[in-house]
């Protein structure tokens, strides 16, 4: 037959497996710079530089003034430090790089010299370090010392029953800030009034923002609902700018109109968006961004949301992208600001990418992890699916406690859980009704409070909400009367916990760079300010708050799973009768086949691990060595709770040679008497995944052995389940408790077994 | 307020200067509670924040190595009694190409300098229109 014939494979079929893959939805875009797809470097950046000439400005980064577009323009006068810049602009690149890597060097030196940097020399320096010592420097550089978090708190219907429940438990997680939008744009009256009260449950200080049109968001400020604004967008070229309908004094003229309202601020940007708005100019990712973070720090602002932010699925399709991101972040906090740092538009769908992505940020901290972390269903989430969400919340309380680091959040109980939405529904439903706004039924309610996502509520309809928020508008209706109606209507410690937060205005320590509120206090870059100069110093878990991120729910303990074992022992003993009739001796039956049971097995464990009782496993086991045509003897090994010594005891003692070990979590070998202890005959470790077919087998196998034959050895089919990260934590306190009742030199000893009544 | 500008030990003033800060009516923190919001005597005037504590807030921000923080915080002060209306049609007007000659934004420069007494804030706005001059921003857009 030719080859033809066969249908000759032209494709290595793991190539097909690897298609199926997440990763895959995920495109890559080439390297081109002259297309705006490089990370680092372009040939059309400029070099870094700076000229000064009688105190007036003659160029800077390769552009002589006469040419500066009004970004330049911005950051020569308001961003560069004349005093500075001789002196940090003639630094070798290699020599800043090296410092900010250096726990020896201050922060406060690095911070002057960024101030003396142009966006070129910026970018230049960052660009020496890898990601390791990027993420490294971040750690050293960020502003405030204590990290925080932002969620996402939208959902897909604009319902503000679930916006309050999902905000009460957004701050019961631990969030400092959430931030709201709507799939509607009228509706985000009705989403400010319903996370303004769900987040003043439960605790106080909790910042909140309604991300809306500029003019629409500055009102709702100004009624007091919301506490913060973060997407004031900045760009790195003039045209992206002007298409971002804004330009550098705009954009401050805002920044100082929210500090006159006292309402905390940052800025946006991000890579990428200068290449999505289709205006790069040719420019490195990195270079732009750079541009856009100086732009930031002269306009005023205390800080900056950046990281991608919606550029950052764009910049993650270009090499470098992850590590772009994290060089941009680096910046923003060497220039000083507050940074938010993205981890917020999912940039790929490959969990492993997420949780790589993730990784860096959690354990170097920051002033906002995510910016935010969407707390709730990916369908639910109204800025698109964030980096993480909802569904991996407890993935990252997981991360926190594997890595000790602190990132923002602290696992919850399923009751305080269910405590606090319901108080937030029903706190929300009281001011509607005590504003005469709506008047939520109590199936509404219910099915909002158990809801993990829109999908499942019965609630408002779309006209509703529109009609509830067009009224909170129409009627003016502030803070003030939200305040009364709760208090009204019983909700006292609520109206107090949203007057604490609009309280926050009238002395302004909020609007400090970094600042949150921590237990009733403000914690800012001014009051804990990052002092990290290496081992012993920088933020620290406290035992207390450590305490608080091991806390994750479902933890085995000892006591837990001798509980369970335990509960195991009433029907067992309806089953099985284990009768020692002294000590075991070895017989010359040649077709005599020995069970080498554990210290422990039918005494304390009743049970696998595989969930089969033990004594079902019995039965199989003498039922496999009889029907091969042997006989079975029990022997309870007391030297020993090792598989292999087990079966290898029991082999000696056989007459065939041939023995079985099985510890009581299933665990078992088929020995013969003359072979190494570890070198055995048949090996069955998977003990969760083997079934009672397989232990009948191993009887059978072992009864062939014994006569000398040569079976099939037996298979426990695994799919590549992780095993250990299942079970070993259980196994580990189960087997201990074997070892424990093993004792040196304990003569085995021969037990006469009695089935009871029906098998299991 | 005493000649010797404020401090980083001062903040944050709610705890550490609770003496100095005020409300636009006089109030001082401890008034704002819960019983007066619901008898009346506290409205939402009460809750903002007020030109003085905007300029200490930057002096705080200048003591902490933050002078283009204090600056906005400067500029912002003297915003904090010009009206809603007109920091909105102010800001329209600094968008690109919605000022149609550098003469409409040098007359928001005035009106914030003789009105509002923001020089600071007219310095501003009459560099924006210089830029937006150089830089062609006043052509017409569709």
């Amino acid at each position: 037959m030719t080859e033809e014939m066969h249908g000759r494979a032209n494709r290595w079929k793991r190539f097909s497996d690897w298609d199926e893959r997440p990763l895959r939805l995920d495109k890559f875009a080439a390297e081109d710079a002259a297309s705006g797809f490089a990370a680092f470097k372009s040939p059309y950046d400029p070099k870094p530089g700076f000229s000064v000439a009688n105190g007036v400005v003659e160029s800077m980064d390769g552009i002589a003034v006469r040419d500066f577009d009004m970004i330049d323009v911005f950051i020569s006068r308001y961003h560069l430090d004349p005093d500075v810049a001789p002196e940090a602009m003639a630094m070798p690149s290699i020599e800043v790089a090296r410092m900010l890597v250096d726990m020896n060097v201050p922060r406060s030196t690095l911070v002057r010299l960024a101030h003396g940097m142009t966006p070129a020399k910026l970018a230049d320096v960052v660009a020496h370090l890898s990601s390791l010592e990027i993420a490294f420097a971040y750690s050293k550089m960020r502003a405030r010392q204590t990290p925080g978090n932002q969620a996402h708190v939208t959902n897909a219907k604009d319902d503000p029953l679930q916006m309050a429940a999902d905000a009460a438990t957004a701050v019961a997680f631990g969030f400092d800030e959430i931030e709201t939008t709507m799939r509607v744009a009228r509706n985000s009256w009705s989403n400010a009034v319903a996370c303004a009260v769900g987040a003043s449950v439960g605790r106080w200080g909790t910042l909140f923002q309604c991300s809306s049109e500029e003019a629409e968001e500055l009102k709702i400020g100004m009624a007091g609902f919301t506490s913060y604004a973060e997407t004031v967008s900045v760009y790195g070229t003039e045209k992206s700018f002007i298409d971002g309908d804004d330009t550098p004094w705009s954009k401050a003229f805002l920044a100082a109109a929210y500090a006159s309202r006292g309402i905390k601020m940052r800025c946006t940007s991000g890579a990428g968006s200068e290449l999505l708005m289709g205006f790069h100019d040719r420019k490195s990712l990195l270079y732009l961004e750079a541009r856009c973070l100086c732009l930031q720090r002269a306009m005023g602002v205390q800080g900056t949301q950046n990281g991608g932010i919606d550029g950052a699925p764009v910049t993650c399709t270009v090499p470098g992208g992850m590590r772009e991101l994290m060089a941009e972040n680096l910046i923003a906090v060497w220039l000083d600001l507050e940074c938010a740092s993205g981890n917020d538009a999912r940039a790929t769908e490959s969990e492993i990418r997420v949780g790589a992505k993730i990784l860096p940020y959690l354990i170097a901290g920051s002033d906002l992890i995510c910016s935010g972390f969407g707390s709730i269903l990916k369908y639910d989430n109204s800025f698109n699916a964030s980096l993480l969400n909802g569904e991996e919340l407890e993935d990252y309380l997981v991360l926190q406690r594997d890595f000790e680091a602190d990132g923002g959040l602290t696992p919850v109980g399923e009751a305080r859980v269910m405590e606090l939405r319901t108080r937030a529904v029903d706190a929300l439903s009281a001011v509607l009704e005590e504003l005469g706004l709506a008047k939520p039924t109590a199936d509404m309610k219910q099915s909002v409070i158990a809801a993990s996502g829109s999908d499942e509520t019965r609630t408002f309809s779309g006209r509703d909400v529109a009609m509830i928020s067009e009224a909170i508008f129409s009627r003016s209706i502030t803070v003030i009367d939200v305040i009364k109606a709760l208090a009204a209507r019983g909700f006292q410690e609520e109206a107090e916990n949203l007057l604490k937060l609009v309280r926050l205005r009238i002395s302004g320590d909020y609007l400090q760079t970094s600042a949150v509120i921590r237990d009733g206090r403000i914690v800012s870059a001014v009051n804990d300010p990052n002092e990290y100069q290496g081992p012993g110093t920088g933020y620290r878990l406290s035992d207390a708050r450590r305490e608080e991120i091991v806390a994750i729910r479902d933890v085995l303990t000892r006591g837990e799973v001798l509980r369970a074992e335990a509960n195991f022992r009433p029907a067992e003993v309806t089953r099985i009768a284990y009768r020692p009739v002294g000590p075991a001796t070895a017989t010359h039956n040649p077709r005599e086949v020995v069970i080498g049971i554990s210290p422990a097995f039918g005494v304390k464990l009743f049970q696998t691990v595989g969930g089969h009782p033990l004594s079902a496993i019995l039965r199989v086991l003498i039922a496999g060595i009889t029907e091969g045509g042997c006989t079975a003897r029990v022997v309870r090994m007391r030297h020993t709770a090792d598989t292999s010594f087990l079966g290898l005891s029991a082999a000696r003692l056989a007459g065939s040679g041939i023995g079985i070990g099985i510890q009581a979590k299933g665990t078992a070998v088929i020995h013969q008497k003359d072979r190494l202890p570890h070198n055995n005959l048949e090996l069955f470790s998977n003990s969760p995944i083997t079934k009672l077919e397989h232990y009948k087998r191993m009887g059978l196998n072992a009864a062939a052995y014994a006569q000398g034959e040569m079976p099939e050895p037996v298979i426990v089919p695994t799919r590549g389940e992780a095993m250990g990260s299942r079970y070993h934590a259980r196994v580990s306190l189960i087997y201990a408790i074997e070892t424990e009742m093993t004792s040196e030199g304990a003569e085995p000893e021969e037990i006469d077994i009695m089935f009871l009544g029906a098998a299991a | 307020m005493s000649d010797k500008p404020l401090s980083v030990a001062d903040y944050p003033l709610a705890e550490k200067r609770a003496d100095i800060v005020k409300t636009k009516a006089g109030k001082a923190l401890d008034d704002i509670t819960l019983e007066g919001v619901l008898s009346d005597h506290v409205r939402l005037e009460d809750l903002r924040i007020t030109g003085r504590a905007l300029r200490q807030q930057a002096e705080i921000a200048t003591a902490a190595g933050r002078p283009t923080l204090a600056s906005n915080f400067e500029r912002g002060a003297e915003l904090v009694d010009v009206p809603q209306d007109v920091i909105m049609r102010v800001y329209e007007l600094l968008r690109p190409g919605r000022a149609g000659s550098k003469d409409e934004l040098l007359a928001a420069a005035k009106e914030f300098r003789d009105v509002y007494g923001a020089a600071g804030v007219a310095a501003f706005v009459e560099e924006a229109a210089d830029v937006y001059e150089r830089r062609s921003l006043y052509k017409k857009r569709f």
